[in-house]
């Protein structure tokens, strides 16, 4: 049974006189893999960067649906760490790790949010304080574990390979325990070999339940991927379907290729 | 050894030092004979030291980079006291000598020296403190030493009007620069960088101009004289003794010091500051609420500063707005840089360097703050991380069979948890 997790609703942001997001409404529903796609410009990273609170929407709703919260919680206008605290963890397109932190160290940020000690546990090192930071370090090692960089454990996030480099990315927003995972781009700069295990890796995080809402460009990564796509373009969402309706959709060709000038 | 590019850039660069320096190495103006001696010959020592010291610098380098390329990438090369302080009996052996030599360090020596070490021991906690701003959080403060004239004229002026003594104070003064350290950090809380620096260095300036001007409040720039020393127990002591026991009280809080903020930055919280340094969106995209790390960090540094502000007013026993000037800050902010930003290790060898370093130039006399530039300027140079650069702690894990996380301590003094 599949029950709603994210719903956004008309979801509009100006820029000045420019309209990146044009009343874009979408759904994510629990277990699903949902991609977005749309040529450069779309607004697909402004529509990410809208629901994560880096940038405040100009109209619109959204709203996340909380196991432990009967109804819905709205997140507009919320701080990016709220939203994050309430549920959406996600990465970055251009990759923002903490570049003189471990790996570890890295994922164990990601735990923040779901953890407390604060100055007085940190200097008294009290009983609570430290079983709370060996359940970070278990948790965190787990999430590399998960996403199979373990071995690169201690090494500085910035000494690691591109590939590793996203994956850590995935596994520091995994460690936010979110009820849905944004991935802006995940391939991008990829080689075939590593997308396709970025292939299998997204597969195996969704098989465990997690709901999943990314952004790519690569679309054999979306059709292998995605139960749903989403399509924008020039900031409205001009379609939507499962892979098969997607591909044969005349609008989205139109967006992708341009139309015969003659037609 | 050389190639011909580097003995042409020599040339030049002792050309341009010996046009640079020309007004004061080779005219020399006698007023009285009304004549300009010109010393030609200065100037030809001037090129050949300079064309030495340059070739040597860059031989120091080609060995340098010859030597990494041979160590290939075995990642940061870890300092002799590093390795000195992974090793637990080595540690405590190297905290036993460094223990004993501070205890027997005022009865070998006189007066003037134990006061000499009791202000570079509070300049160690200054730097501490700034370091949790600067170095952990990565906040640039120039105006530091507006805190450290809170906690000074809290003591100073609670202790003219009220008789309050040392101990009551201490903790007020501290609190005090705290909460001067959030008024300060609200308004400043979506600046970075640059932009954060010439605030915080407005701010310092303010408090400054506040005390030096408003002499109602605070006498203006004649200061407060007889502020009491710290107590002992209720007894008055002997100015002798007055100054060994500020000496032992400083040790004492500069161990406090140490310990406190060591165990902060291995915290959740010190975790939160280094990532707030190295991507502050990705930070608060990881959950992390910026503003209350960065108020954190900002009422912390300033808690240390005013815990020696009022230590120093109970040293100085006077204090007038003249001891806190932009001077100060940069000096604070300079060991914190030298001693390799986010090193507690690094800021304490830094504060030394700086405090006793001109002390001890003294032999050198006009030429000590020109000797003491040329030292900073070739540290940099040198040594750009800093004298110690900061290793982070490497967390261990182990699987569950052995149940135990241990953290073996890579860092400086590592408590572990037990």
């Amino acid at each position: 049974m599949t029950t709603p997790i994210l719903e956004v609703t008309g979801l509009t942001m100006d820029f000045g006189g420019i309209r990146a997001l044009n009343a874009v409404d979408l759904e994510v529903n629990s277990g699903e893999i949902v991609a977005l796609i749309g040529p450069n410009g779309a607004g697909k990273t402004t529509f990410f960067n809208c629901i994560t609170g880096i940038y405040r929407p100009t109209a619109g709703d959204i709203y996340i649906f909380r196991p432990d919260h009967a109804g819905r919680l709205s997140l507009k206008g919320l701080k990016p760490n709220q939203v994050t605290e309430r549920g959406l963890a996600r990465t970055f397109q251009n990759i923002r790790l903490f570049p003189k932190m471990t790996v570890l160290e890295n994922v164990m940020i990601g735990r923040h949010c779901r953890t407390k000690s604060f100055l007085f546990g940190a200097v008294l090192r009290t009983r609570a304080n430290r079983r709370e930071e060996e359940e970070i370090l278990e948790m965190s090692y787990r999430m590399l574990e998960q996403v199979g960089i373990a071995q690169y454990a201690d090494d500085n996030a910035e000494n690691l390979p591109y590939g590793a480099q996203r994956r850590l990315e995935i596994a520091r927003a995994m460690a936010t325990e979110p009820l849905l995972l944004l991935l802006d781009e995940p391939a991008a700069g990829m080689n075939p070999q590593e997308t396709i295990e970025l292939d299998r890796l997204i597969k195996e995080i969704s098989r465990a339940g997690q709901a999943i809402l990314l952004i790519e460009h690569d679309m054999k990564l979306v059709m292998s991927l995605s139960d749903r796509i989403v399509v924008m373009d020039y900031g409205k969402k001009i379609a939507q379907g499962n892979p098969l309706e997607i591909r044969t959709n005349p609008a989205v060709i139109k967006a992708y290729l341009g139309e015969e000038v003659n037609a | 050894m050389f190639s011909r590019k580097e003995l042409k850039k020599a040339i030049l660069t002792s050309l341009w030092f010996v046009f640079l320096t020309m007004p004061i190495m080779v005219i020399k103006v006698d007023a009285i004979e009304r004549t300009i001696y010109w010393r030609w010959l200065n100037s030809l020592y001037m090129a050949v030291g300079v064309f030495t010291v340059y070739l040597l610098i860059r031989l120091y380098q080609h060995r340098k980079n010859s030597r990494q390329s041979q160590a290939g990438e075995s990642g940061p090369s870890v300092g002799f006291l590093h390795r000195l302080l992974q090793n637990p009996r080595q540690r405590l052996l190297l905290f036993a000598v460094v223990g004993a030599v501070v205890v027997i360090f005022p009865h070998f020596t006189s007066t003037y020296q134990v006061n000499v070490m009791t202000t570079a021991l509070m300049y160690v906690m200054l730097g501490l403190g700034l370091n949790i701003v600067v170095g952990l959080a990565g906040l640039l403060d120039l105006g530091f030493v507006a805190f450290y004239a809170v906690g000074a004229y809290t003591y100073a002026l609670l202790n003219l009007h009220y008789g309050l003594g040392f101990w009551a104070v201490l903790p007020i003064g501290g609190l005090f620069a705290a909460l001067f350290g959030i008024i300060l950090g609200f308004p400043v809380l979506r600046l970075r960088g640059d932009y954060l620096a010439i605030v915080t260095l407005g701010f310092g300036e303010i408090i400054r101009l506040v005390l030096e001007n408003w002499g109602e409040f605070s006498k203006g720039p004649s200061g407060i004289s007889n502020i009491s020393r710290p107590g002992f127990f209720g007894i008055e002591l002997p100015l002798e003794q007055a100054i060994l026991y500020t000496y032992y009280l400083m040790v004492l809080f500069v161990i406090i010091t140490i310990f406190v903020v060591n165990r902060l930055q291995d915290s959740r919280l010190g975790r939160a500051w280094i990532a707030l340094r190295e991507d502050e969106i990705a930070c608060q995209a990881m959950g992390i609420d910026k503003h209350k790390t960065k108020l954190a960090a900002f009422s912390l540094g300033a808690f240390w500063a005013g815990i020696v502000g009022v230590m120093f007013a109970a040293k100085t026993t006077f204090v007038n707005p003249a001891s806190f000037t932009f001077l100060e800050s940069a000096i604070i902010l300079s060991i914190v840089v030298l001693g390799g930003m986010g090193s507690i290790i690094g800021v304490i060898f830094g504060a030394l360097i700086l405090i006793l370093l001109p002390e001890y130039l003294r032999a050198l006399s006009e030429y000590r703050m020109l000797a003491f530039g040329a030292i900073l300027v070739c540290m940099m140079i040198f040594r750009p991380q800093g004298l110690f650069a900061n290793i982070r702690r490497h967390y261990h894990y182990h699987k569950k069979d052995s149940s135990e996380h241990d953290s073996s301590g890579q860092d400086f003094p590592k408590s572990q948890p037990s």
